[in-house]
């Protein structure tokens, strides 16, 4: 049995959510919001994946081989931010960016 | 083949990232000092000078490059040079930080040379592809200048919340692209309108994309209720890269707005129009709330410049010839106004050491009258009083909204206005009659340049007006052939 759009599109609307909210609600850890940016760029190439064959267009595929080659460079600077953050405090708890309030 | 590729008009771009590149190897190659960095900085000046003169040569009619991805005409020939001189006055701004700072991260220059590039590639986009792509180009370069003072405690915060709120928003964005292209098939801006327009698509899975990209773009405009990286970001990053955030990628990010609403989402007008009403309405009602509160100049900055993307939606939410061309006119005069103040802010220093405060302002207009007096003028041409630049911005911002039959948002927008004075005159108050010693090191010759011409375009922009009209009215025309 072929499974339909519909389940791919639930699918990655389900971990859109998750990674939304992994933003949100985390209060721990910075690593998890990294994580939940890679998984929100993830869900959009499910999406991009599942139109691209139900269309019978390429061009989902190709967009989709884009947005990995860009969401590992922003991974790579969000480490390197991180990293520099860490320095200055010690710290990457979430609980610790705190410097700038008003 | 050639013929569709069309590298010519593309030639700004071009130049402008091989220049880059080149200035990164000579950065590289060479060892580092302060000397070495201000060389590298006039280079990029100079770079910017000469993609500014190439666009001006360039035709004026409209053509396509990279088979239709890569869009030219009179309205991003407009943008593009609003965008390069404010990358250009940032650069020129940064110098003086280098100089004070002792700073020898020779990145600061080239990371502003391929953000503006990467905006040039937004405001040309005519596919979602070339949208993202400049888009991630522009963005993945302001988190590294965010963070770019990185022995700095606020400076890396600020880097970090920008990093994580950016990419949130482009992760939103793509989603919005991801449903668009599902349900109408295509990517390029001209086929997704067409696809609407001809009713083959899904019409609520097309407006759940444009939800998705609209609020994506409104992060990177900052417009509320999607602007809370904006007071930490401004008031964390060190004040010429503020200055540069304030600018530049405001104007490339209103004319992406403009150029993806207006064409890919044109049969859908009135959809995305209630959503334009409400972002600017929410930007204008928090820009003159919020920062009523702010004791940080720079943060009160951040709610002025929220405040100002409200105003100039109104242009957009229009959706017609004059709103376009106050749109364009709108973000032109911003841009000139938020240079200015933040040149006068970058010259609060005492010993070196840069001060924030608004109090820090106290005497100023008793023992640096001129300074007083410009920074007077910028606040009193953010509130609107004629006959200084800021006055015909929202003019013509609202004028449009009245034509198009838009009542309820203009005179929403004249009230807001009217209290957001309220800041801008405490601004003004504390600097000529609040008790204090002013005592600040001499204004440096670079923020001088940058203020003088930010004056000269706010006091006479009724000369201004005359001269630069015809091309911006040809701009706005061009939205529409």
């Amino acid at each position: 049995m072929a499974v339909g759009l519909g389940a791919y599109l639930s699918v990655s609307a389900c971990l859109f959510i998750i990674g939304i909210f992994g933003i949100f609600i985390n209060r721990k850890n910075v690593i998890i919001i990294l994580m939940s940016v890679e998984l929100i760029l993830l869900a959009v190439n499910i999406n991009f994946i599942a139109f691209s064959s139900s269309l019978g267009d390429l061009m989902g595929q190709i967009f989709a081989m884009l947005v990995l080659t860009v969401a590992a460079a922003e991974a790579a600077i969000g480490l390197a931010i991180l990293v520099a953050f860490f320095r200055n405090r010690n710290s990457i708890a979430v609980e610790d960016i705190n410097a700038l309030k008003g | 083949m050639f013929e569709t590729l069309n590298l010519a008009i593309a030639l700004p771009e071009l130049i402008l990232i091989l220049g880059a590149i080149a200035l990164l190897m000579v950065g590289v190659f060479s060892n580092s000092n302060v000397t070495k960095m201000l060389h590298i900085s006039a280079m990029a000046l100079a770079l910017v000078v000469v993609t500014i003169f190439i666009i001006f040569t360039q035709g004026s009619e409209e053509a396509t490059a990279f088979f239709g991805s890569f869009y030219v005409s009179d309205f991003t020939k407009a943008f593009k040079i609003i965008l390069l001189i404010g990358t250009g006055f940032a650069i020129l701004m940064a110098i003086e930080f280098k100089k004070r700072e002792n700073f020898t991260q020779f990145e600061l220059p080239v990371l502003m040379l391929l953000a503006a590039a990467g905006m040039m590639v937004m405001v040309s986009a005519n596919d979602m592809a070339t949208l993202y792509l400049g888009l991630e180009l522009q963005s993945l370069s302001l988190y590294v200048l965010a963070a770019i003072h990185r022995d700095n405690v606020k400076a890396t915060e600020a880097g970090l919340k920008y990093f994580v709120l950016g990419a949130l928003s482009s992760g939103m964005l793509l989603y919005g692209i991801s449903l668009i292209y599902g349900f109408t098939g295509s990517i390029g801006y001209s086929q997704i309108a067409s696809s609407i327009a001809s009713g083959n698509a899904n019409e609520i899975g097309v407006i759940f994309g444009i939800v998705f990209i609209l609020a994506g773009l409104a992060f990177k405009i900052s417009a509320a209720p999607f602007h809370m990286w904006t007071p930490d970001v401004y008031e964390g990053s060190p004040t010429p890269i503020t200055a540069f955030f304030a600018s530049a990628p405001k104007v490339a990010a209103m004319a992406l707005l403009a150029r993806v609403s207006m064409e890919a989402f044109a049969p859908m007008g009135d959809a995305w129009q209630q959503i334009i009403i409400f972002l600017a309405v929410a930007s204008m009602a928090l820009g003159a709330v919020a920062a009523i509160a702010q004791s940080d100049i720079k943060r009160l900055m951040a709610y002025s410049s929220i405040g100002n993307m409200g105003f100039a939606l109104v242009g957009l939410a229009a959706q017609n010839e004059k709103g376009i061309y106050g749109l364009l006119l709108y973000i032109t005069i911003y841009m000139f106004m938020t240079l200015g103040a933040f040149a006068c802010i970058q010259a609060m220093q005492k010993d070196k050491v840069s001060l924030t405060k608004i109090s820090d302002l106290a005497g100023c207009g008793k023992s640096n009258p001129f300074l007083a007096i410009l920074l007077t003028l910028i606040m009193f041409s953010m509130i609107g009083i004629p006959p200084l630049a800021g006055f015909f911005a929202k003019f013509y911002a609202f004028l449009a909204a009245v034509d198009a039959g838009l009542y309820p948002l203009a005179i929403i927008g004249v009230v807001l206005s009217v209290i957001s004075a309220y800041y801008y005159l405490r601004v003004i108050k504390v600097m000529f009659f609040d008790e204090g010693e002013y005592d600040h090191d001499p204004m440096a010759g670079e923020l001088k340049i940058v203020l003088a011409a930010s004056s000269a375009v706010i006091i006479l922009f009724v000369l201004f007006k005359l001269a630069v009209d015809d091309f911006m009215l040809q701009a706005a025309a061009a939205m529409f052939n």
